[in-house]
């Protein structure tokens, strides 16, 4: 008895010496993954915050008000509307001579012309064209002003420095504050951004193109892997034998995911381009090649919904005589699906991000007009801030940042619905 | 539920006949003008193509950036609908291009020359400007260096300015330029870096007697540190050159245009890179930009003929005209009118001149 009491002492005197300790680890423990989650959280708060701080601005752009005069002679001499090759240049810079009428001389009226983006003529000739009873009238449009002209407005341009180390002349920024002063400079929402295509001129370009072209991929990419990978995933876990060439079969398909997706990007050009003879730069290619890459994410994912679902209920089936494939396609696929759907989207985001293997065929290109098919020249969203990023004009900086925030802003979505469709149709047993 | 899996059959056979259609369209017609090559030449040609699109009933040119060398491969794989209708290069097509596009029966080029590029040797602008040789570039940045007149190569031991000329201010050197796949690196490899190690006698007498050898050594950049390859993006060594005030960057000049009150470039052989400059002649440092026509395609490719019309008029390769509104330096005015004429009667480039 004696022994006994005084070993269970010690055992209660062992617990409570090391306690502390072990308190104070697990208080250690805690601590250093809180500081961790917060490190995170805060590299992640800096770049959102540098982002929208660089690329908020992208999103209003600088127009000019200008009296527009529709003269007859010059849109449609001899009474016919010539709108292909009418001066509507000529109209544009008529309407700017008329706000400073005191302008003279070639080279200062050059400076002059250069305030309004080359983009003002086209819209004139759309206005026109759209509603060609203005023809003799003059109106008050609103015409986006040169890319310069929007950088000084937004600050990007200082004013303050010597006037041989800016792109606007003194002179330029005084005719600027001027037509500030008579309200006829305002920034607004800059719509070009979302309905215009790629171009050299900041204040022309937009992403419509780009997201057209990923769109389509994404359309390609869906419709083939999903089928593929839910048939693959029901094949290995229900219907495949268990033996040496299944568990290869495992192996490389975890091996795949792994594999850099420059990788795929080879494969694609070798086979789709080089050998199918697929045309370059189209969303078609683009989408076989992301196929491939969110193949095995779709496949592991598909796997763990199936497996996730519990074997009574296959048992319960079969118990009451359902056949094999109707246990699968009436029970366990239906039960499997949002596990599916989540992996889906998780490789459908992935590939929405993925700019390496497009390099590879042919998608950095430089392409004005909005895809409208599968087989039309386009790029993506990624490789548009690529080639953004690399472009010598300062006023695309921020417009490769509001790109990007569109992006995010679609990885977003995207997630967030891969979270509900888990949250509301998951099944728990 | 059988239908379940027969949606998943007739999706994906519904997907590889549309493949195969997609695959028969692309070879019966294409209706744009498909441009490939040099990223250098890529922010011209870039403009043309728009203002071209946007001029006329034609739709717009697509344009790829693959650099000069993978562009001129792609152009020279053959004949066709499929193949590019131009490449554009930062430098001249080479006798081993012009064989292989021979053999893949593309015979007849029509060799265009659009204007200049300088290449820039830039610092932060609140830092000392400064007037280097090129042979001070040579010394500064060379992995081997001529010890004395005899002919003894010695690895790169200088570590500041004021090592390599007593004249330059003893900062670090340190440099950002680009990787060796750039059009930019070879042009400045070969006018800066060569012009720099001619000026020694004994190299110069290699070149006729062993030119592997005059190549290694006038060709090679130190591996040491000192030259930091910061990759093809030049709005990235204008970001880095104002956090370090001490480095240089090398790029083209479109970027120091653009960028004026940020950084500023140094003055080569006592010559500040200014658009008159270049234009001139004077900078040494500034290589001629061309593009590569299939004179096959023109007429059979709706709007080829138009792009180059565009591309050659005054408005766009002018004195004044657009392309040097965005830091394209413009050829002299007979040179620009011997390219036009060449190109209005499809002259194709004779293999002799190469």
């Amino acid at each position: 008895m004696g022994a006994k009491r005084t070993r269970e002492r010690t055992t209660l005197q062992k617990v409570e010496a090391g306690l502390k300790r072990r308190r104070r680890k697990e208080l250690i423990f805690k601590l250093s993954g809180e500081i961790a989650t917060g490190v995170g959280i805060l590299f992640l708060v800096l770049f959102f915050a540098i982002l929208l701080n660089k690329g908020s601005s992208a999103f209003q752009q600088t127009y000019l008000q200008l009296d527009i005069e529709f003269s007859a002679e010059v849109i449609a001499p001899g009474g016919q509307l010539d709108l292909q090759y009418a001066d509507f240049d000529g109209i544009v810079r008529a309407a700017l001579q008329k706000e400073l009428p005191e302008i003279s001389g070639r080279s200062e009226r050059r400076e002059l012309y250069r305030l309004a983006s080359v983009g003002a003529a086209y819209q004139v000739h759309d206005v026109i064209a759209e509603n060609p009873g203005l023809l003799g009238t003059t109106q008050s449009i609103w015409v986006p002003a040169s890319a310069d002209v929007d950088m000084l407005v937004k600050g990007n341009i200082d004013a303050a420095v010597d006037e041989a180390l800016r792109t606007l002349s003194d002179q330029q920024i005084d005719w600027i504050n001027r037509l500030d002063e008579a309200g006829r400079l305002d920034l607004k929402f800059n719509s070009a951004l979302f309905s215009n295509g790629d171009s050299r001129e900041p204040e022309l370009a937009g992403i419509k193109g780009a997201m057209m072209g990923s769109f389509f991929m994404l359309a390609v990419t869906i419709a083939l892997s999903f089928p593929i990978g839910v048939a693959a995933a029901i094949y290995l876990e229900e219907f495949a034998p268990r033996n040496s060439w299944s568990d290869l079969v495992e192996v490389n398909i975890n091996n795949l995911a792994a594999v850099p997706s420059i990788v795929f990007g080879l494969l694609g050009l070798a086979v789709f381009i080089n050998w199918m003879a697929l045309p370059r730069s189209a969303p078609l290619v683009g989408g076989l090649v992301l196929t491939l890459l969110t193949l095995p994410v779709i496949i592991i994912a598909s796997r763990a919904a199936i497996k996730a679902v519990p074997p009574s209920i296959r048992q319960a089936a079969l118990g009451l005589g359902a056949s094999k494939t109707q246990v699968v396609f009436h029970h366990v696929l239906p039960l499997a699906m949002p596990g599916m759907l989540t992996g889906a989207i998780i490789g459908m985001s992935r590939a929405l991000g993925e700019s390496a293997p497009l390099l590879m065929i042919g998608m950095i290109a430089f392409v004005v007009d909005v895809p409208g098919s599968f087989t039309d020249p386009s790029t993506a969203l990624p490789v548009q801030i690529y080639l953004w990023a690399d472009s010598p004009e300062r006023a695309f900086a921020e417009r490769t940042s509001a790109a990007i925030i569109v992006l995010l802003a679609f990885l977003l979505l995207m997630n967030l619905a891969a979270v509900i469709i888990r949250r509301r149709m998951e099944r728990k047993w | 539920m059988s239908t379940k899996r027969s949606q998943f059959i007739i999706s994906s056979s519904a997907i590889l006949c549309l493949l195969l259609s997609a695959s028969a369209a692309a070879q019966s017609a294409r209706d744009y003008v498909y441009i490939v090559g040099s990223s250098t030449v890529y922010p011209f040609a870039t403009i043309v193509a728009e203002r071209f699109g946007r001029g006329s009933e034609f739709k717009t040119p697509k344009i790829e950036s693959t650099g000069s060398g993978g562009g001129l491969k792609l152009f020279c794989d053959g004949v066709g609908v499929d193949f590019p209708d131009v490449a554009n290069s930062s430098r001249a097509i080479k006798q081993s291009e012009v064989d292989s596009c021979a053999r893949n029966g593309v015979t007849e080029i029509i060799e265009v020359k659009i204007g200049y590029d300088g290449i820039v040797f830039a610092n932060a602008l609140q830092s000392t400007p400064l007037t280097l040789s090129r042979r001070d570039i040579f010394l500064a940045l060379a992995k081997q260096v001529p010890e004395n007149a005899d002919g003894l190569l010695i690895d790169n031991p200088f570590v500041t300015w004021a090592d390599v000329n007593p004249a330059l201010p003893a900062t670090k050197i340190e440099v950002l330029g680009p990787p060796p796949t750039s059009g930019t690196r070879d042009a400045f490899v070969e006018l800066v870096m060569e012009g720099g190690c001619k000026t020694v006698p004994w190299i110069k007498a290699l070149k006729n007697s062993d030119s592997n050898s005059y190549k290694a050594i006038c060709h090679t950049i130190r591996e040491d540190g000192a030259f930091v390859e910061a990759g093809e993006n030049d709005n990235l060594i204008v970001q880095k050159l104002q956090a370090n005030p001490s480095a240089f960057g090398i790029f083209g000049f479109s970027f120091l245009d653009q960028n004026k009150e940020k950084v500023k470039g140094a003055e080569i052989d006592g010559v500040a890179p200014t658009f008159d400059a270049i234009a001139d002649g004077d900078y040494p440092v500034s290589r001629p930009l061309f593009f590569y026509v299939k004179k096959a395609h023109v007429d059979v490719i709706p709007g080829l003929r138009g792009f180059l019309r565009e591309f050659t008029s005054e408005r766009a390769w002018g004195e004044e005209g657009y392309l040097a509104d965005r830091g394209l330096i413009p050829m002299p005015d007979n040179e620009r009118a011997v390219v036009a004429s060449n190109v209005r009667e499809l002259k194709p480039l004779s293999l002799a001149s190469h």
